[in-house]
This record gives structure tokens, C-alpha cells and sequence, in this order.
């Protein structure tokens, strides 16, 4: 039998920062203190993560409680630039894929190369007909896909995921 | 399909994760325009058979829009570059001159 | 009589037998048979009938070029029509029937057909049903409707599921013979990411029955060693029964992997379609054995001569007892050598070549078997079955010179390189006049991204034909070592297109070229005469290649014979176009994971749980649910409807509107922004305040509209229609990307994020007091304000704009505490009647109201002008997305259509999209008209027919009385009126 899970994950605190990249890692370093990410990876202190979105984009992912201050914060930090500080923590679900096999069945879903995702790399992409974002986590992987589609993403991974799995 | 490299997040990918949006270097005629002007801004396309400058939006990935040089009969790309340009770039020429001489 | 032969097969286990029907009839087979095989085993050579003449046939091949042995495979939904039954392998329980013919396959009605062939030629149809039109609705149609198609499709759900793969290698080798391996272990060995696909069950192709020594193994041991080796490197992935599709632009190609076709289990996914990118595709796709066109070619029991050995070496399957072999090449002798090895007779070769004497001629002339040089088929006898032959001068007119009695002939007419992959995506061929074979032209390669060639062929496919030959090319393919092999000598090939060169019309009616569709010599040639020239026409004229082997056997005789009829040469006539896929995929397959649940995205709000329980119907808006109405039990939609409109006017009702876009625009050039991207000005509009903005594309066309709220001096919130969500943001990126790069401003898609629920009815206001907190008075949040702040224990922003004319709050709140939010006003609400009300309540209250919808009052062709919304297209801006194109002269005309109120006046509701009648009639003779109508509604609060509509120059003929037609019924008079409805001061919003 397969040991493949797949479970959503609680929400979780996001925010979008939009502005020149030097702006935004100064900001996020200082607040978050993680590594300014570099293009399409990730950086983490403790519980917070920083992710390279776009080339003027950046999404921090922490504690759904914390949103909200963490957000004042960075706004605070950018006051004097041109940048936006939005919480979208609501908008979005993250699965996690964990288990033997969570490569193949995410391969049957999306256009991507996983041998060339790299460990902290946030691939986004197309999962099925949604966009989606994946990345590595511990021994699997999670993805995340906008909030209304979450019931079509989890029958999409059930769908697809091997029997038994 | 077409596989093209987005310039803006380095990543090379399928056509069914882009989305098209038709000739590139247009430029806009607004209201002071003569219709001649407004009518090719708005309208007419060469259509070529050969190296062909184009739009893209890399749409399920970092959403940024892009350019490509791309041969519409060989499928040949010569090259992406940024949406931020008015002209294409030397580089890119360089690459379809270079491209047509082999 | 076909039958199992007491030795031998190499695929088969005869300790295993398996249970199967055909036509209802229980038959046994052995584990490895194809249907085919088992079929023959059990005496059925019969397996189907042809298309047009419903003639009897049997197979000709033993792979997936097979035309005649189609199958209907399963039943109910996994009832498969139209399965070769050469490819199909043989599993307990299969259930098979043939098709195409009726009442039964033994005695089919449709043979008359035959009988009357002479009237049945090339282009038969396109001439007789020409005229009178109303026989073909009446007489032909339905004639040919029965008459049409191969097997009947089911009408179950498909009981299965597919998926797709999506998979990235350096090096993908399509086949998996000896040259196919050779080229993957070569790329194996270099390092890359290999993928190799086997369209059969095990490895090793033709060699296996052909035999060769390679590197001193018998070729047996040397697959196993090549299979093993590649199955342990870790770079390699091996697919057995996965099938080469299609290969398409930029190394794109589609693999089909059968999962369960092939055995009883049926658990798990039915086929996998692979969608593999690939830095070069290896096609080692081998050759297809041509048949030889002679009178009576189609009788069951003339089969391909590599089909035979196939049947006798693979499964122990004899075709038939006697067996007269006719070739113009040397490989129809390892056929005698297989078949006398087995205990089978060769009644005689019959060699279309003047003379022969190569090692294997002569091999075969020593077994004593009878070889006549120089001579052809002049006709084969039998009906069912082969009962002879007779025999004529190959260069002759086909004088009977001597009758051979046999059960069977295997014929080969030299072999054709399966160039369908090289050639999908460009590649081009030449003809090799010593080989009589198209083959791939490595100099004109179908070219990748960087503009070089990403196909490359291997063995048999690059035209190849003895071991030695295969190996080298395929090791030549990617560059590594070639086996060591050697080398036979064979005597070449006799080009021989007819048989004989001389037969007249008599016998080249009876040369089947296309089995299948029933496309004989004389068909093609009467083309050619009739001026199908050119191979495309000639192929559609004569339906040669189209059946669903497309022209596998085929295509190279027919336009051999087509060039022949125009004396010019096979190159000057050309192949008609190679298309994927290469054999016929299942339409699930193409679906892939997309059915039931997750056939398409279904976007739900946060709201969505709580309407499903309150017993929503459901509409579908773009990818949303969204809930049309909420009935009661027992009540109609209409009625529903028409409570909750009644009740929001009177009362208290609430609408989930989460699925507004919403979109941040920030910076300090927004407001510059928002001027350019609506037509009124968006820059002036205060800190705390609303405005309603149209939004119109660069040919002034309006495309979406919305309230616009602004947050502060650098932010504003943009709600944009339900469907314009993601097609607005993108537009806004667009220009903010591509035209206005310099311009400081931020878009941030807040759409997800919200849930926004409005609240409307003159109890609005007093259901939000009792959940207390902000201050929601006309005072402090007058109409066209907004404000955060609290509403009981939740924070949320509140929007004073109203979509129904009554006093109404729009709740925007984050999306998780949506639902939370709903229950409590649902509960507060309570004791002021709150009632849910679903779109079309709400369609209905915009429509009493005079408010336009996008995509009911606008069709891509209305510019706001048109709509009477002059009012929000602003004077002073010198520009604005749409502006150059509304003021082109089409605009300015006085007659354009234009939007009004119809009242019937019989208080009936007019027809959605009926049209305004006008006197006379146009050039095409049709009817003029002055207008139509784009919203329309039975109004519950005035309780009569409403309508909106564009009338020309409308607005100008209010009271003017006009006519709309009916479907079905005379026209109806309507009053065109002022398109406000209801409330036309606005005094119910505004309290």
C-alpha cells in the first residue's frame, strides 16, 4: 500500500508585497529576517517565509494570526517607497503531498520538470485547468491554488493519486 | 506547442501556461489621432511568414508579459526579451541574423 | 482452415488457456494470444466486413496497420468500437463482436452492394446525390445514415478513467526493436534522460521472429541482455504497450499507454496519455510490409506475408494448410522457411521477378519447394476463403498459364518505413527508386526551438532493411558503438504496382488497394481520368487512406497507380499529409482526468455551503456557481423568484456577491491610471466616496463596468463584473506593463481574498443596527460612501451602493469569516423577514431599475453612447481607453441602435433577443429590422412584461408603439419607453 497523503492545510498568513525587489528584501529582511529570496526561490526564518513571486512581487507566509501586524510592520518599513503591503491570507488553500509517489501523481497534473525544482524553488504553474504554485516540503510537497477551486484541487489530487493512495 | 523562456522569471515553458497577445511594437494612436492612424494601430497586422515579434503573458506563472522573436514558419525562437522595449533589442537581431545565415 | 499447430509460438502459454466469445460464441485461447490469433486458432477467418461492399475479410496484417479485423471489444461502458483485433491482446472474458455487417456476419445484406460494385465507383455519392434537395433529407440520408460508419458507439458513461503524464527527457526512442534499443542504450550510455516506448508487450520487434546474430548472440539473448541493461540504469524509463501518438512543435509528443486494455483487471486508469517534452525524439518505428495489388487480394486467407511467419512463429497459428507465397522481393522466402519449419505446404512462390538467386532463393529451391520466376496472380479463387490461385506472365495481360489449389496466400509487395513521426511535424522524404520506398530525408528534419532538427530515425524507419543495416543506422542515430552483425546479402526488389503490368479493367476492379473503404485499382485511376490529379483530391475522391488505418497498406500502391494513370513518377505525385496520432486514440484518453467532478474548475464562494443546504439552484457564471434562487419546497423557480424580488423591495433580502472582482489599484499614478482606464474620471473622486465606472476596449466597445471605490490618496478599490475579475486585472497589467511602464502603480487581484455580501431592502439599515457597531446612518454613511469598522464581533468594510434601487450595504469581510458573517445577519434578519435571493432576483430589480448588464445590454459591438451613459463618460479628458475609437463616424451616426424601455402592450414579456420588426425587406430578401431586445423579465413588482432593448435612434420615439416577433407565434406590440422602471427619482436608495 501506498503511504501517500494528501491533506489541506489550515490557513495560513499571507502577505503581498508589490514594489522595486531591493525595496521589498530590505523591507522583508529587516522585518521577517529572511534572506532576500532569489528568483523563484524561497527564504525562511522561523515560521515566516519569504518568497520570490515576480520579478516586482514577493509573498510572505507566516502565522494566520500575525498577518495582519506583520503586514503593519512592512508598511511601516516601505512608508517612504513606492510598494504595497496587501493581506491576502483568504484567497488562497495549500495542500500538502506527502509520501512516496507525490511526484508522479503532481506529474499528472502539471507541465513540470520536478528534477529541475530546486529545494526551495516555488514553481508556479498549471495544475490540471487552475494555476497553482508547488514547492518541496520535508519529504513531500505542498501546493497551492486560489481558495474557491480548493474542492476541485483536493478531487483533482484524490482523482488522480494511485488506488489505495 | 511552443516551449519560450520568460524573461522576467527565467523559467522555460509550454504554451498551455502562457497566454498570446498578438504582435509586439505597436504603437498607440489615441484621440488626436487621423484614422489612417488609429485604423493601423488598431487593425492591421503584417501577418508574416518569417521572424515574427510577439506578445506573451507568462499567465500561470509570474504574470508578467513578455516578447519573442519567433520564426511563425520554422517555429524558430531567436530569442525573449522584455515587454519594456519599443524596438527589439541588438541582441535579439543579432540572433536572427545569425539564425537566417545558417 | 485456419488452426492452432500442434507446436510452437513463441508468445503464447499453453498452460494457460483463456475463455473468450466472439459474435456470442464461446472460443479458447492461450495467455499471449492477440484476438487475432485466438480467432484463427479457433477456425474463424472470417472477422468482418468491409466498408462499402460488405465484402467478407479476414486480417492481412499482424500489427497495428491491420484495415480489416475491427472489433467491437466489451460492453456496456467499456464497450470499445472499431479495435484491431491483431493488437488486442486476449484476456479471460473478453467479449468480442464483429461489425459492419447485418443481420450477422456470415450472412450480411449489405453484400448486394458488391454484387452491384460497377455502379459503386470512386466519387459515387458526391454525383448521385447532387439534387433534387428535398431527396436527400428524405431518401439518401437516412439510407446512408444506416448504411454509414464502421462500429456503433455506446451509449453508457464510459466506465473508466485516464489520465495524463506530463514528463521531461533528453533523449525519447519511439520503438522498441533492435534498433530502438540500440539507440537508447547509446543514449544511455552518454548520460541523458532516456524514455523508450513499446507499442507491443515485450521488446524486440521483428527480429525476434526474423532472427540475427548480434555480437555473436542469437538476438533472443541479446534483447534480454539490451532490456536488462536499460531497465537498471537509473537514467532510463522503459514503457511497455505505449504507443508513439504524435510529434509536434518544439519536441512536444503525445505517448498513449494502454493500462488495462490488455488484461481482466480493470482497476486504475484505462490509458495514459504521456505529453512528454523531449530534447530529440529517436524513432525506431520499423517498416509496414506492403500488400501486392492482384484480382481478388481481399479473399480472407491473403494475408502479408510477415504476417503469416508472425502467426506461425508468435502464437502457433496456421492461416492455412497450402499456401502459395507471392512476392517481387526476397523476404517473402523467410515465410516459406517459417512456414515449412512448422509442417505447413508453400504450394508455390510465385516471383513477380525475372530472375532470382540470391542465398534464401536458393535455400528455399532446395527445401523443394516449387519457385515460378517472372509470374504473377492473375485472380484468386474462393469467396470465404482462398480455394487457388491462377497463375499468369507477370508482363503479360493476365493470360491464365496454370491454377494452383491452396487455403492461402501471403503476399509481399517490398516494405513501406513507418515515417508518420518524422514527418507529423515537418520532416520531409525521398523516394529511393532501388528500395521502392519513401524514406526520411535527414537534411530536412522538422526543426526545434533553436532551428535544429529534433527527430532523428533508426532502422527500418530511416529505410533499412537487413539487421546489419538497423543497428549501424540506429548506433549512427545517437552516435555510439554498432553491434557487430552479419552481413546478409539479398537480391533487391521488383517494383510491382499492378499484378500483372498489363491487366485490364476486368481485373483491376477486383485490386483492392484501401481494404477497409473498399478502394480498388480502378477507383484511383478513374480520379486520375476524372481529374483528381493532385493526391489530396484523388485520396478524398476515392476515399483512399481515410478509413481509420489511414492508408497504412495503402497509400504507397495507390499512388503508384495514380502516377502510373498520369505517367509521371511516385516522387512528382508526392504523399499525401502524415497526421497524428498514428493509430486512433480514445476520445477519454484526450480528456484525461477531466470528467465528473473535476471536468472543469467549479469556483465557489464562501457562501456556497450554506445556499447548497438552503436548497440553491444552482446557475453556472463562468467558472462560479452562483445561486439563481433559493425555491422552497413545492415552489417553482418562478415563484421563488418572484418572492425574493418582492420581498427585497419590501422587506429584507440578501445576495451573496463574493464573486465581484476586486481589485487594489495603488500608487501615485493611479488616479492617472484610473482616468485612462475608465471614461469618467477616477482621480477626483474623494477619500471615502463610490463612484460607477465604465470600462470600454481601444475600439470604444464597452467591456465591463462597476463601482469604484476610493480607499485614499493613493488607493482604490475597483469591483469589476462576476466574469471580468481575471479579465480585467490582466487588461490593467497589460497596459501597466507594456505601455505605461513608467507609471507608478500597483495592482493586487483582492478578488479570493473578500467575501461581499449585500444587504438590501428598506429593513437594511435596521438589521445592521441590531448587530451594532459602526455607525451606519444616511449621515454618517451616506449613498455612495463606504466605511470599515464593525458590524457585532466582525471587522468589515461596508459599501453604500446600490444594484437594486432600494437602500442597500454592500459587506466586504476576509473570505474565511464570509459564512460566519451570512449566519449571523441570516439570523439577525430574522424578525425583519431576510430572505436569500439568488441572480436572477437580482436581474430582475437592475432591469426594473434600468441598470445594464455586461453581456445582456453589451455584445462587444455597443459603446456606452448607445446605452444612454453619457453621463459617466467624462468631457474633460483629453483621453481614455476607447475614447479615439467612439469617436469614429459609424458612432456618430443618427439611426444607431440605442437603449430604451419596451412595454408590451398587452403586459406580456417580450422574447429574449427578439427582434424589432421594419417595413420592407433587404437584399437577401429577409425582413429589416429596427431593433432588438437584450434584457427581459416578467417585473413581479409591477407585475407586467419589462423589457430593455436597442431600438434605432430609440430614445428619440419614446411612445412610439413597435412590433417584436415571436418564435412561433405573430408578433407583439411594445411601447418603447423611458428604461427606467421603478423609482426613476431614486429616492428609495438614497435614505
Amino acid at each position: 500500500m501506498s503511504d501517500l497523503s494528501i491533506h489541506a492545510l489550515p490557513p495560513v498568513g499571507m502577505i503581498t508585497l508589490r514594489g522595486a525587489m531591493p525595496v521589498l528584501t530590505k523591507a522583508v529582511t529587516a522585518v521577517t529576517g529572511c534572506d532576500a529570496p532569489a528568483m523563484r526561490m524561497s527564504t525562511r526564518a522561523g515560521d515566516v517565509t519569504a518568497m520570490w513571486m515576480e520579478p516586482d512581487e514577493m509573498m510572505v507566509v507566516c502565522t494566520y494570526d500575525g498577518a495582519n501586524e506583520m503586514a503593519g510592520r512592512l508598511r511601516v518599513e516601505m512608508a517612504d517607497d513606492f510598494a504595497t503591503v496587501a493581506v491576502v491570507s483568504d484567497a488562497r488553500q495549500i495542500f500538502e503531498i506527502n509520501g512516496t509517489g507525490g511526484e508522479t501523481l503532481l506529474a499528472k497534473l502539471m507541465p513540470v520538470d520536478f528534477a529541475k525544482l530546486g529545494a526551495t524553488e516555488v514553481r508556479r504553474t498549471r495544475m490540471a485547468q487552475i494555476p497553482a504554485a508547488v514547492w518541496r516540503n520535508s519529504d513531500g510537497f505542498q501546493v497551492m491554488c486560489f481558495r474557491s477551486v480548493a474542492d476541485y484541487a483536493t478531487d483533482l489530487l484524490h482523482t488522480v493519486a494511485p488506488v489505495g493512495g | 506547442m511552443l516551449i519560450l523562456t520568460c524573461p522576467n522569471c527565467g523559467l522555460a515553458v509550454e504554451e498551455t501556461e502562457l497566454s498570446p497577445g498578438g504582435e509586439a511594437h505597436l504603437e498607440r494612436f489615441g484621440p488626436t489621432s487621423s484614422d489612417d492612424a488609429f485604423e493601423e494601430y488598431l487593425f492591421l497586422r503584417d501577418n508574416v511568414k518569417g521572424v515574427h515579434f510577439e506578445r506573451w503573458r507568462h499567465a500561470y506563472g509570474c504574470g508578467k508579459w513578455f516578447l519573442a522573436a519567433r520564426d511563425t514558419a520554422t517555429l524558430q525562437v531567436f530569442g525573449t526579451y522584455s515587454a519594456q522595449t519599443k524596438a527589439p533589442p541588438p541582441d535579439i537581431l543579432a540572433a536572427i541574423k545569425k539564425g537566417k545565415n545558417t | 482452415m485456419s488452426r492452432r499447430l500442434k507446436t510452437g509460438g513463441r508468445l503464447i502459454d499453453r498452460s494457460k488457456p483463456v475463455e473468450f466469445t466472439f459474435d456470442g460464441k464461446t472460443m479458447r485461447g492461450y495467455e499471449g494470444d492477440t484476438l487475432a490469433s485466438a480467432l484463427l486458432a479457433n477456425g474463424q477467418l472470417v472477422m468482418g466486413r468491409s466498408f462499402k461492399y460488405h465484402r467478407p475479410r479476414s486480417v492481412v496484417g499482424s500489427g497495428p496497420e491491420e484495415p480489416n479485423a475491427l472489433m467491437q471489444i466489451g460492453a456496456g461502458g467499456r464497450f470499445e468500437p472499431n479495435q484491431r483485433a491483431t493488437v488486442q491482446s486476449l484476456w479471460n472474458g473478453l467479449v468480442a463482436r464483429s461489425q459492419n455487417a447485418w443481420p450477422s456476419l456470415g450472412f450480411d445484406i449489405g453484400r448486394v452492394n458488391d454484387l452491384g460494385a460497377r455502379f459503386l465507383p470512386a466519387g459515387f455519392y458526391y454525383k448521385t446525390f447532387m439534387a433534387p434537395q428535398p431527396f436527400w433529407k428524405h431518401v439518401f440520408e437516412p439510407v446512408i445514415r444506416k448504411a454509414a460508419g464502421l462500429g456503433a458507439a455506446t451509449t453508457e458513461p464510459d466506465a473508466d478513467r485516464y489520465e495524463f503524464e506530463y514528463g521531461f527527457y533528453d533523449t525519447l526512442v519511439v520503438g522498441g526493436g533492435i534498433a530502438g534499443l540500440t539507440a537508447a542504450l547509446g543514449a544511455m550510455r552518454a548520460g541523458e534522460r532516456v524514455i523508450l516506448v513499446e507499442s507491443r508487450a515485450e521488446f524486440g520487434g521483428r527480429a525476434l521472429v526474423d532472427g540475427a546474430t548480434i555480437d555473436g548472440n542469437d538476438v533472443v539473448d541479446w534483447v534480454k541482455d539490451a532490456v536488462q541493461t536499460l531497465e537498471d540504469a537509473e537514467n532510463v524509463r522503459l514503457i511497455s504497450r505505449c504507443e508513439g501518438s504524435g510529434v509536434y512543435d518544439h519536441g512536444y509528443v503525445l505517448c498513449t499507454q494502454d493500462l488495462t486494455g490488455f488484461k481482466a483487471d480493470k482497476s486504475g486508469p484505462r490509458e495514459r496519455i504521456l505529453r512528454l517534452r523531449v530534447g530529440r525524439v529517436i524513432t525506431a518505428t520499423g517498416a509496414i510490409e506492403r500488400p501486392l495489388s492482384f484480382a481478388g487480394n481481399d479473399v480472407p486467407g491473403v494475408v502479408l506475408a510477415s504476417a503469416m511467419r508472425d502467426f506461425v512463429a508468435n502464437h502457433g497459428v496456421g492461416i492455412g494448410d497450402r499456401t502459395v507465397i507471392v512476392t517481387n522481393n526476397d523476404d517473402a522466402y523467410r515465410t516459406a522457411k517459417v512456414l515449412l519449419d512448422a509442417g505447413l505446404r508453400v504450394a508455390a512462390i510465385v516471383d513477380a521477378r525475372p530472375d532470382a538467386d540470391s542465398a534464401i532463393v536458393n535455400e528455399i529451391r532446395a527445401l523443394g519447394v516449387n519457385v515460378h520466376l517472372g509470374r504473377a496472380i492473375a485472380k484468386v479463387h474462393g469467396n470465404d476463403r482462398v480455394t487457388g490461385v491462377s497463375i499468369c506472365l507477370q508482363s503479360g495481360d493476365g493470360a491464365v498459364m496454370q491454377e494452383i489449389r491452396c487455403d492461402a496466400v501471403a503476399m509481399s509487395g517490398g516494405w513501406s518505413p513507418v515515417v508518420h513521426l518524422w514527418s507529423h511535424c515537418g520532416g520531409k522524404l525521398w523516394w529511393d527508386t532501388d528500395r521502392a520506398m519513401f524514406r526520411p530525408d535527414p537534411d530536412h528534419p522538422p526543426r526545434g526551438t533553436d532551428g535544429n532538427g529534433f527527430v532523428v530515425t533508426a532502422g527500418m524507419a530511416s529505410g533499412a532493411l537487413t539487421p546489419a543495416e538497423v543497428l549501424s543506422d540506429a548506433a549512427k542515430a545517437v552516435g555510439s558503438d554498432v553491434p557487430h552483425c552479419d552481413t546478409v546479402e539479398e537480391g533487391g526488389i521488383l517494383p510491382v504496382w499492378i499484378m500483372p503490368d498489363g491487366a485490364g479493367p476486368d481485373l483491376r476492379a477486383k485490386m483492392w488497394l484501401d481494404y477497409q473503404n473498399d478502394v480498388k485499382v480502378s477507383d484511383v485511376r478513374l480520379a486520375a481520368q476524372e481529374g483528381f490529379e493532385s493526391v489530396e483530391h484523388a485520396k478524398r475522391y476515392t476515399t483512399l487512406g481515410m478509413a481509420t488505418d489511414q492508408g497504412k497498406l495503402s497509400n504507397i500502391n495507390g499512388l503508384a497507380v495514380l502516377a502510373d494513370r498520369l505517367d509521371t513518377t511516385i516522387p512528382q505525385v508526392g504523399t499525401t499529409t502524415f497526421r497524428p496520432p498514428y493509430t486512433p486514440i480514445t476520445i477519454g484518453a484526450l480528456a484525461g482526468e477531466a470528467r465528473g467532478s473535476v471536468f472543469q474548475p467549479l469556483r465557489k464562494t464562501p457562501i456556497h455551503d450554506w445556499s447548497e443546504e438552503n436548497g440553491a439552484y444552482w446557475e453556472p457564471v463562468g467558472h462560479w456557481r452562483r445561486a439563481y434562487c433559493y425555491p422552497k419546497s413545492g415552489e417553482s423557480h418562478e415563484a421563488a423568484v418572484a418572492r425574493e424580488v418582492k420581498n427585497t423591495r419590501e422587506a429584507l433580502g440578501m445576495l451573496d456577491a463574493s464573486t465581484l472582482g476586486k481589485l487594489l489599484v495603488r500608487g501615485p499614478d493611479a488616479g492617472k491610471f484610473l482616468d485612462m482606464m475608465y471614461t469618467n474620471m477616477m482621480s477626483t473622486l474623494k477619500p471615502g466616496r463610490c463612484r460607477y465606472g465604465l470600462m470600454c476596449d481601444e475600439n470604444g466597445f464597452l467591456i465591463d463596468d462597476g463601482v469604484v471605490a476610493r480607499i485614499d490618496e493613493d488607493s482604490w478599490l475597483c469591483h469589476t463584473t462576476t466574469g471580468g475579475a481575471d479579465r480585467i486585472h490582466a487588461w490593467m497589467e497589460d497596459w501597466l506593463q507594456c505601455e505605461w511602464w513608467d507609471w507608478q502603480v500597483h495592482v493586487v487581484n483582492l478578488t479570493e481574498q473578500f467575501a461581499q455580501i449585500a444587504v438590501v431592502g428598506p429593513k437594511a439599515r435596521a438589521v445592521l443596527e441590531k448587530l451594532g457597531g459602526m455607525d451606519v446612518s444616511a449621515e454618517t454613511l451616506p449613498f455612495m460612501a463606504w466605511a470599515d469598522g464593525r458590524l457585532g464581533a466582525f471587522d468589515v468594510r461596508v459599501f453604500r451602493i446600490s444594484f437594486s434601487g432600494e437602500l442597500s450595504y454592500e459587506i466586504a469581510i476576509p473570505a474565511t469569516k464570509g459564512a460566519a458573517l451570512w449566519q449571523a445577519l441570516i439570523d439577525a434578519g430574522a424578525e425583519f423577514g431576510v430572505m436569500p435571493y439568488g441572480t436572477e432576483a437580482l436581474h430582475i430589480m437592475r432591469a426594473e431599475k434600468g441598470f445594464i448588464m455586461i453581456g445582456d445590454e453589451t455584445d462587444g459591438t455597443v459603446i456606452p453612447q448607445d446605452l444612454g451613459l453619457t453621463w459617466a463618460i467624462s468631457k474633460k479628458k483629453d483621453d481614455y481607453l476607447g475614447k479615439r475609437g467612439q469617436m469614429r463616424s459609424e458612432f456618430q451616426k443618427a439611426d444607431r441602435w440605442k437603449l430604451v424601455g419596451l412595454e408590451t402592450t398587452d403586459g406580456s414579456a417580450l422574447e429574449d433577443g427578439a427582434y424589432a420588426i421594419a417595413d420592407g425587406t433587404n437584399a437577401n430578401g429577409q425582413r429589416n429590422v429596427q431593433g432588438r431586445v437584450t434584457s427581459t423579465y416578467l417585473s413581479p413588482t409591477l407585475n407586467r412584461g419589462i423589457a430593455m432593448g436597442l431600438v434605432e435612434r430609440g430614445p428619440d420615439r419614446i411612445g412610439e408603439v413597435i412590433r417584436f416577433t415571436r418564435i412561433g407565434k405573430n408578433p407583439v406590440e411594445a411601447k418603447i419607453v423611458d428604461p427606467v422602471f421603478f423609482d426613476p427619482a431614486g429616492e428609495k436608495a438614497n435614505v
